[in-house]
């Protein structure tokens, strides 16, 4: 059976791993988008962060037998709890300067992060088993289709909605969306803005370390795990805009759609491609695909 | 004798280096209505900003119910229970209209409920899932007077909510202006338009350059009529 | 609408121009050919007492600073890429030195080349998008040079190119010996730092610097902001070439380390650290970087570390960097006494 001159399996287990890439990037742009909105800055460290995402979740089990569960919860936590002091004590005092000041400080933080975990775990990574009740998988007839790729697709949209939800549907996601427009205004009603955008830094990053513990079974827990997939994040941020929620997460899932597509067709561009893809919106729509037009 | 609600001495503020206010006195009595006055560029507009603890760099003092508040971040500054109404509304694009209403966080007992809101501007009721900068001009200047009316705060800051609407919704803001005062709020007014402070004002202060440099009660306006004219350039 | 009291990123590490009326001892003090002269002298003779690879290293890394300065404190454009014109060149440079036999100034030559060239096509993109798109843009879009590297024919993949030859200059003077390619990497340093200087100080830079401090303003006398913010890149590009290919003729290596993005931050730490916007700021960024760097290579990701740690604290506490810091000490100082 073939699709598009491919086998129809190979076709569709490429689109499956493009699809799973691309909730990552989902994931990840979704929590810089939240981030930028607030703070305006672009959170270098968030590869960094996903990376100790999976840590964490690798030393919860490794030191006090705490399992995939609860670390999928407990994980974002803690990074989150680690974002609002970074938020706090570094952040927070040159919030008033130009923003490429904190890109520089946040890129500063990365090295840091990264060069600690490499420091204390090497290079080579640490496995993390696949819970026990997602191993496994079902054969679809024309492709297997194992549990864990299929959890990973299904808890990263139920994220990204959950997410959206927060953002688009309570009073706390009103808040915050005023406090994007005008925060001086929303302060002077009475609202402590400097401790919302603390949370929100605290809820980017813990995203960042939910889509960690995701990764953690897929990929071996590595300190560099999170420094190449940053960049095409960045790629995937600058297509889509930063300006939107929605469109953070449908461009993520795109372009991971469109990676997979091209190992199917072009294997010797995949990790190119959503960079071209890049170029091409900064020649024809500069602005972004969802970001509004200068 | 009236309480005195909130009192500005020698009150300063800069926007980067230009010295913008050079020394505002004032002071609003409990319940009444108090007009700042003055021509485009005088300051009002940084006055009520500085009152806010939205221009960073202010000197002087502020005090509010006995307490100086010149040294307070904004928001304690609105938890004390002073609400702010900007100049050009500050309605929310990205909140619809319910949500503009509802984003002021209660702060005290004893503000409106949504219902009484809604009974003072029925037509915001009908208009809660539009986006809020879609309304026309005279109904975001409802709404954003309206949302600041839930929040239990006594003291009302309105800035030029006359601004660019048309004769009826002027009147109509005017008589919404003095039921609240009824109600028990006091509100200080910043306006250019003479004509229409002039209903609603207790007392008014006249701004120039930063400084205030006349004061009238509501009874001596008749017979000066031409001098606050002259100092407004109308 | 809020108070503007924002400090300006490319104003950071820049005394007050005009400040530093010439009178008397202190003229003498400020005179930049008196400096660039004891400079020189010195660098004339330090390789007979350091060793000179080392310098060596120092000075394609001070000029690479230097053109990655010359886009961020005087164009106000910070690029999170320049990895790739200072790797690409590099490559360039090695195949055309170890494949084609060219002589050791056209070798040079051709890296520049290549490194405008990309500047050319990257510039294009990235001006397209200001303040941290164009950073996020220029780091992406060398992340692609970076896999094109490491999947091209002519790159040797993760091995580079190793053991590429020192070719005689203009094919008569020998550089096999570590002094000789010392003094023609001086001799390169001293003619790319002299380009930033004129540029910086010409109509042009006068343009590049009203530009970066209010665009539109600049639009509205009639310049082209987006030319000449692209001429800016692309000049940045090819010095930045030109050290990447300085570099192989001293270590005769060219590798994937030279264009991934670390060596992009790397650059980046060496400008803020020695001080945005100033003309020795880059060559003091890069001697303690690399100095720092050879002291704690050693001891693992100590050292990955430590410019972390650095980069934090200057931007939280040393945003002129040492040279904008003793420049900013200096004219107070002048301005009191
Ligand atoms: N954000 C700002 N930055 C610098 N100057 C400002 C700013 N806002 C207002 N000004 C200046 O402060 C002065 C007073 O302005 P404002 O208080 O808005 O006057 P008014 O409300 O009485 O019209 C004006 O000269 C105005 O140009
Ligand atoms: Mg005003």
């Amino acid at each position: 059976m073939d699709f598009l001159g491919v086998p129809f399996p190979v076709f569709a287990g490429q689109l499956l791993i493009g699809l799973i890439n691309g909730a990552f990037y989902a994931v990840l742009s979704l929590g810089l988008a939240l981030i930028f909105g607030l703070l305006n800055i672009v959170n270098f460290a968030h590869g960094a962060l996903y990376m100790v995402g999976a840590f964490v979740a690798f030393l919860l089990l490794d030191i006090l037998g705490i399992g995939y569960w609860p670390a999928l919860l407990l994980s974002p936590i803690i990074v989150g709890l680690f974002g609002m002091v970074i938020e706090r004590f570094l952040l927070r005092p040159i919030a008033d300067l130009d923003h490429l000041y904190g890109l520089l400080l946040t890129f500063g933080l990365a090295l840091l992060i990264e060069g600690f975990f490499r420091q204390m775990y090497g290079v080579s990574g640490e496995t993390y088993a696949i819970p026990s009740i997602l191993q496994g998988g079902f054969n679809l007839g024309f492709m297997f289709l194992p549990t864990y790729r299929a959890w990973v697709i299904v808890a990263a949209i139920i994220v990204c909605g959950a997410t959206w939800f927060l953002i688009e549907q309570t009073r706390l996601g009103a808040t915050m969306r005023a406090a994007v427009e005008n925060a001086d205004l929303v302060r002077a009603f009475g609202v402590n803005v400097p401790l919302l955008v603390t949370l929100t830094y605290g809820l980017g990053v813990a995203l960042a370390a939910f889509a960690g513990v995701l990764a953690a079974p897929i990929y071996s827990v590595n300190p560099l795990m999170g420094s190449n997939i940053i960049i095409v994040v960045f790629a995937i941020v600058v297509i889509g805009g930063l300006g939107s929620i929605k469109g953070a997460i449908i461009s993520g899932f795109l372009l991971g759609l469109c990676e997979g597509l091209t190992r199917v067709y072009y294997p010797e561009a995949s990790n190119i491609v959503i960079f071209v893809v890049m170029a091409i919106v900064l020649v024809v729509r500069p602005a972004g695909l969802f970001g509004k037009t200068a | 004798m009236t309480d005195t609600l909130l009192q500005t001495k020698n009150l300063q503020a800069w926007y980067g280096e230009s010295h913008i206010l050079h020394g505002i006195e004032f002071s609003v009595p409990k319940g009444q209505i108090v007009t700042l006055l003055g021509r485009n560029g005088a300051g009002k507009t940084t006055t009520l900003r500085s009152i806010m603890g939205l221009v960073k760099n202010r000197t002087g003092s502020v005090v509010h119910e006995g307490t100086e508040t010149i040294k307070l971040a904004s928001n304690q500054i609105a938890k004390r229970g002073i609400a702010y109404c900007p100049e050009e509304r500050g309605i929310f694009s990205s909140l619809n209209v319910k949500e503009n209403l509802q984003l002021p966080p209660v702060i005290a007992d004893g503000g409106m409920s949504e219902e009484r809101v809604y009974e003072l501007f029925p037509i915001l009721k009908t208009r809660g899932n539009s986006q809020g900068t879609k309304l026309s001009g005279g109904e975001q200047q409802m709404l954003a007077i309206a949302r600041i009316l839930r929040t239990g705060a006594q003291l009302l800051l309105l800035d030029e909510p006359t601004e660019g609407l048309a004769p009826v919704i002027v009147q109509q803001i005017g008589e919404i202006i003095k039921r609240l005062k009824d109600e028990g709020f006091t509100i200080l007014l910043v306006e250019q338009n003479f004509r229409f402070a002039e209903r609603m004002g207790d007392v008014h202060y006249v701004i120039e350059h930063g400084e205030v440099v006349d004061r009238f009660e509501r009874a001596e306006i008749a017979n000066n009529r031409e001098k606050i004219t002259g100092y407004l350039g109308v | 609408m809020t108070d503007t009291t924002k400090t300006d990123f490319n104003r950071a590490g820049e005394a007050k121009a005009g400040t530093a009326s010439t009178s008397g001892a202190a003229a003498v003090l400020t005179d930049i050919r008196l400096w660039s002269a004891i400079g020189i002298v010195v660098l004339l003779i330090l390789p007979h007492y350091v060793y000179p690879v080392m310098i060596a290293k120092v000075l394609c890394f001070a000029l690479f600073a230097a053109a990655f300065n010359l886009l961020l404190g005087f164009a106000g454009l910070l690029s999170f890429g320049h990895a790739a014109f200072f790797g690409m060149s590099a490559y360039v440079t090695g195949y055309c030195l170890q494949s084609l036999g060219f002589t050791a100034e056209l070798g040079i030559l051709a890296g520049t080349a290549a490194g405008a060239l990309l500047g050319l096509a990257m510039g294009l993109l990235a001006i397209r998008r200001q303040g941290i798109y164009f950073a996020m843009i220029t780091l992406a879009l060398a992340q692609m040079v970076y896999f094109v590297a490491l999947q091209a024919p002519f790159t040797g993949g993760e091995d580079g190119l190793q053991g590429v030859p020192r070719r005689d200059l203009f094919g008569i003077i020998d550089m096999s010996s570590n002094m000789n390619v010392y003094y023609l990497v001086l001799g390169v340093f001293c003619i790319g730092l002299f380009i930033v200087y004129r540029t910086v100080h010409s109509p042009f830079g006068q343009v590049l610097k009203s530009i970066r401090e209010n665009e539109p303003r600049a639009i509205s006398l009639g310049y082209d902001a987006d030319r000449y913010k692209l001429m800016a890149f692309v000049l940045s590009a090819a010095l930045s070439g030109l050290a990447g290919s300085t570099k192989v003729m001293v270590f005769q290596l060219a590798s994937l380390t030279d264009i991934q993005w670390q060596m992009s931050g790397e650059v980046v730490l060496m400008a803020v650290l020695g001080g945005i916007g100033t003309m020795v700021g880059p060559l003091v960024g890069a001697t303690i970087i690399i100095t720092l760097q050879n002291e704690l290579a050693q001891i693992g990701s100590v050292s990955t570390i430590v410019q972390g740690a650095v980069f934090v604290f200057c931007v939280l506490a040393f945003r002129r960097g040492i040279v904008g810091e003793i420049k900013h000490r200096w004219t107070t100082w002048r301005g009191r006494s």
